[in-house]
């Protein structure tokens, strides 16, 4: 399997990434080849191996359920580009 | 097609319309499901918002045993499977209050899956709607659309509120069983205490799928996907203008196409949400933060040990040891609160579980819905309810001045015994008392008993009222119809 310009073209977009026309050939190439290398590996007969979900062979902690964080808008905000009576402000995301 | 009565009238003959419910349910944790800041509802904007929820670069979430716990006494209580193991997924979308850029949820491996719940018809039947999975995620932030010099003001204290999102077989055939079904999810999250069931305030909600096809047909039609329903009626006025306009949208010549609709409780309509441009492609993958959770039958049985009486097995104790109406018992067993209230009255009483039944529907859930107050807010307590039923039930007073002393109690004037001693509302029972007030009631009308005598029977009532007047309604009601009884005939 390879992907298309159009492809490509997707990803970058639902990423919010912005790419170069000029590059998209090169991007096109290189993920067409991470791909074809999955295929490989589907060649694999797995039935009898139990799909993983992470890596590391260990489960979940759990926390428990207590309020552990204090209030540290102030310090957070410092980090924002627009704040006003304690909203973070972003471009209208209106529907 | 012109009216609705028309609509309704194509629904019966030609079309049979279906529908799934996706319920979010905010789970009653104090800490958020990934992090320890605080889920206290109506805090100042981003007060409890920490750096795990706001997905600031380095953070690493920790599930809350809480909500795992909540989630496991959920599929219980549904008879659903439990999973052994889950796994947490990203939900990939860009908007404002996702500040991470996507939802952690879960896909392939929920916590819950395969489970049912019984409902109740109109007709009195019952049908079975499929569970077909709950899985944990966290809520988004807030978005507010006023005006902000053209910006949009994010509050982010909601992010990462525990959900639990429970999500139904299509298999509801009508809005009414769809409003049916929701409410009987929402009576069952509060009897397990995992949700408070505010629906103002959001912490229960749900999208509906809706959509028809001719009767006898066995694919399903397009669907729609109704947002964000916050109350009961709301579902059922977005579910029957959606199934009117999709009707009426197929007989018209055109097609339901599989959108996103938004109700208008003001207009009473539902309409599209302007389609994002693309398509949704969540890329949901496993959450490489979170490994799997994996839960042992010690856990799951520890959680078994804590579920409660649930409602339907509630309902029907009532009914075979109390020997309550099925009306009665589903009334009583509306929700926890409610059926506790009635068991601490009638144990309070020692007994007469129809008596304090009737107290219950009758008196204290008109008085609490007079004052539009909550059950737990009521200003009598079930002890007390109890205490000034005994009164009853020894005879110290009669049924119309048990009415007057709960008026009191309600008021705040103390507890029955105290009221009934202040106002002497003390039934007379002392038989030689009340013979002697019906004498002298007889002696003052005697026109009246001549007409009696003379066969007019309906002057009976008229002598109980006199004799009632005279003493205040203090009299014994059956004394002083059985002595009446005998001196008029006498």
């Amino acid at each position: 399997m390879s992907l298309e310009k159009d492809d490509v073209e997707k990803i970058a977009h639902l990423a919010r990434l912005s790419i170069d026309d000029a590059d998209v050939p090169g991007y096109v190439e290189n993920l067409s080849n991470i791909l074809r290398l999955v295929e490989q590996m589907a060649g694999v007969d797995t039935d009898d191996v139990v799909p993983m979900a992470h890596p590391i062979e260990a489960s979940q902690r759990l926390r428990e359920d207590e309020v552990t964080e204090v209030d540290q808008r102030e310090r957070f905000q410092r980090l924002a580009p627009a704040v006003e009576n304690g909203l973070y402000l972003v471009p209208k995301v209106i529907e | 097609m012109t009216g609705k009565q028309s609509a309704r009238g194509f629904i019966d003959m030609q079309w049979e319309v279906v529908i799934g419910l996706e319920i979010h349910a905010q789970l009653a944790c104090k800490s958020k499901i990934f992090s320890g800041a605080s889920t206290a509802y109506g805090a100042l904007p981003n007060t409890q918002a920490c750096a795990v929820d706001l997905g600031l670069p380095g953070v690493l979430p920790v599930l809350n045993r809480q909500a795992v716990v909540m989630a496991a006494k959920f599929g219980l209580a549904v008879g659903a499977t439990v999973a052994r193991r889950s796994v947490f997924a990203r939900k990939n979308y860009f908007y404002p209050d996702l500040p991470k850029g996507y939802q952690i949820s879960q896909y392939e491996l929920p916590i819950v899956e395969h489970g049912s719940l019984e409902i109740e018809l109109e007709d009195g039947g019952s049908k079975t709607i499929g569970i077909t999975r709950a899985h944990l995620e966290e809520d988004a932030g807030k978005s507010l659309h006023e005006d902000f010099h053209g910006m949009t003001g994010i509050d982010l204290n909601r992010a990462g509120t525990p959900l639990l999102e429970i999500v139904s077989e299509p298999d509801m055939r009508s809005a009414r069983e769809a409003v049916a079904y929701m409410k009987k999810i929402h009576a069952l999250v509060r009897y397990l205490e995992i949700c408070d069931g505010n629906m103002q305030e959001g912490s229960f909600r749900c999208d509906a799928n809706v959509s028809v096809r001719p009767k006898g047909e066995s694919a399903f039609g397009t669907r729609t996907e109704i947002k964000n329903l916050n109350s009961f009626r709301f579902v059922e006025r977005a579910i029957e203008y959606e199934v009117e306009r999709q009707i009426h949208l197929i007989e018209s010549g055109g097609e339901v196409v599989q959108e996103t609709r938004l109700y208008d409780a003001d207009k009473g309509e539902t309409r599209s949400m302007r389609s994002k441009e693309e398509a949704m492609d969540y890329r949901y993958f496993p959450d490489p933060d979170l490994l799997p959770l994996e839960l042992d039958e010690a856990f799951i049985e520890s959680v078994r040990q804590t579920l409660p009486e649930l409602p339907d097995a509630k309902k029907a104790r009532f009914m075979s040891e109390f020997g309550l109406s099925a009306y009665d018992a589903g009334v009583l067993t509306a929700s926890r609160e409610l059926a506790d209230y009635y068991e601490t009255v009638v144990a309070t009483v020692g007994g007469e579980p129809k008596l304090c039944a009737n107290w219950v529907m009758g008196e204290l859930l008109g008085a609490v819905n007079k004052a539009g107050l909550e059950l737990p807010q009521c200003p009598v307590n079930a002890h007390q309810l109890g205490g000034l039923i005994l009164r009853i039930v020894d005879n110290t007073i009669s049924g119309k001045i048990a009415k007057a002393v709960f008026e009191a109690m309600w008021a705040g004037e103390g507890e029955a015994d105290a009221i009934i001693e202040a106002k002497g509302l003390k039934q007379v029972t002392d038989s030689a008392a009340i013979e002697k007030i019906i004498d002298q009631v007889l002696a003052d009308n005697p026109r009246q008993l001549e007409q009696y005598r003379a066969g007019k029977d309906k002057l009976f009532g008229f002598f109980v009222g006199q004799v009632m007047k005279a003493t205040q309604g203090k009299a014994n009601p059956q004394q002083v119809n059985q002595i009446l009884r005998q001196k008029l005939q006498g």
